[in-house]
């Protein structure tokens, strides 16, 4: 797929794409076939405490406090209105609640690491979390994943499902993670990069990330002059 | 910024460890128990050594009854189902309505460790035969592959299930 943002779908630096990848192309759906309006989950089941991963539990989770916000907006930079985000990840040691995570680093009996919330108006949304930890994985000697908050997203179309990370500026792993190198283009990658945020940074409490999404949106970066 | 095109942001894997977050109980109830005229879903993913996915997550979008899209009472019009260890997965709903020139159908799409996009796929209904044959996005399949987005009928249930590679890899479409 050239002039992409997305990865490509055969990726083998990434070892458990090698057999899960389709090997066939695509086929083509019609743009009128894929016009599926997005049923907005119900409202209903968002809980008080979902958009703060810090307050889940009785006591605070360990870690680095932050706040992650944002803009949701569609391919026209229209805000993407009242459409669910989850977010998920692992705790400050780099381990995540999961049974199946073997990494041997502490549990914070303080900390789930799943939140979710819905847009506003502008299409906003807003997280406070702690700062997620890098982590070892087995997919080559010496495999870590940068630090990333995984994101869920629901467009105003099917086509505009995106699960996708969200990263942290100037982490050393980046030159080492296949999954963060798969995209191809240099710029689209940088736009998983959160930026630090002196305006969303809340004095003596919390330090503040922005990272805007875009959903069906173009997929090219512009030709520079 | 102003004045630009909104450039897309790219997509990641959702990773081997998203089973504590995103799967909720009612997920795979498009209908809830007990609706009459439901059809129970149930399918395998399966990787291209044969081996089941089981850390796939499988949601689905469809029209209801009457061919309408959106939520309404008893009607969700979405699905989210986990795999289990075997790959398996499974979905309660109803066969959607007509919506014109289109065969009722079930947009699918599957994340999983290991894919770095999600893959879009549909489910068309076995005793469909006439409008499956007219149907635009199914006719464009080469002939060979179409059964494999054609659910069959397993006792009281419609078995749909998806293979990523290898012998009937299922058909993928680019939305």
């Amino acid at each position: 797929m050239p002039n992409s943002a997305h990865p490509p779908l055969d990726w083998p630096d990434y070892k458990s794409n090698r057999l899960r990848h389709p090997t066939k192309p695509l086929v083509p759906l019609p743009a009128a076939m894929d016009d599926l309006t997005m049923p907005v989950l119900g409202e209903d089941r968002i809980g008080a405490f979902d958009a703060d991963l810090t307050r889940q539990h009785a006591g605070e989770p360990i870690g680095e406090r932050i706040i992650v916000t944002g803009r949701v907006v569609d391919g026209t930079g229209r805000p993407v209105r009242n459409q669910l985000i989850e977010i998920w990840q692992a705790n400050s040691c780099g381990r995540y609640i999961q049974k199946n995570d073997q990494h041997p680093a502490p549990l914070d009996p303080n900390f789930t690491g799943f939140g979710r919330c819905l847009t506003d108006d502008d299409g906003g949304y807003r997280f406070v979390t702690i700062k997620p930890g890098a982590y070892p994985w087995r997919n080559h000697h010496n495999a870590w994943r940068p630090a990333h908050i995984h994101f869920s997203l629901f467009g105003t179309a099917f086509t505009h499902r995106l699960i996708t990370q969200m990263y942290f500026p100037g982490d050393p792993l980046f030159p080492y993670d296949p999954i963060y190198n798969s995209i191809q283009d240099e710029k689209a990658r940088e736009r998983l990069i959160s930026n630090f945020d002196f305006d969303t940074t809340v004095p003596e409490w919390a330090l503040g990330f922005t990272f805007d999404i875009v959903l069906g949106g173009s997929q090219a970066t512009p030709m520079e002059d | 910024m102003a004045g630009q095109t909104p450039l897309q942001t790219p997509s990641q894997t959702i990773g081997p460890f998203f089973n504590f977050a995103l799967p909720f109980d009612s997920g795979p109830y498009i209908v809830p128990d007990g609706t009459e005229g439901a059809i129970r879903i149930v399918g395998r993913v399966t990787d291209g050594a044969g081996e089941p996915v089981p850390d796939a997550l499988i949601e689905t979008w469809q029209a209801d009854a009457q061919g309408g899209f959106g939520v309404s009472a008893g009607f969700r019009g979405y699905g989210r189902c986990p795999t289990d260890a075997d790959g398996g997965f499974h979905f309660l709903t109803v066969k959607p309505g007509p919506v014109a020139g289109r065969a009722p159908h079930i947009d699918v799409i599957l994340f999983a460790r290991g894919l770095l996009l999600h893959l879009v796929t549909r489910l068309y209904f076995p005793d469909e035969e006439e409008a499956n044959a007219a149907d635009p996005v199914l006719s464009a399949v080469d002939p060979e592959r179409r059964a494999t987005l054609v659910a069959h009928k397993d006792g009281d249930t419609l078995r749909f299930d998806i293979r990523l590679q290898g012998e009937h890899e299922t058909v993928f479409f680019d939305a």
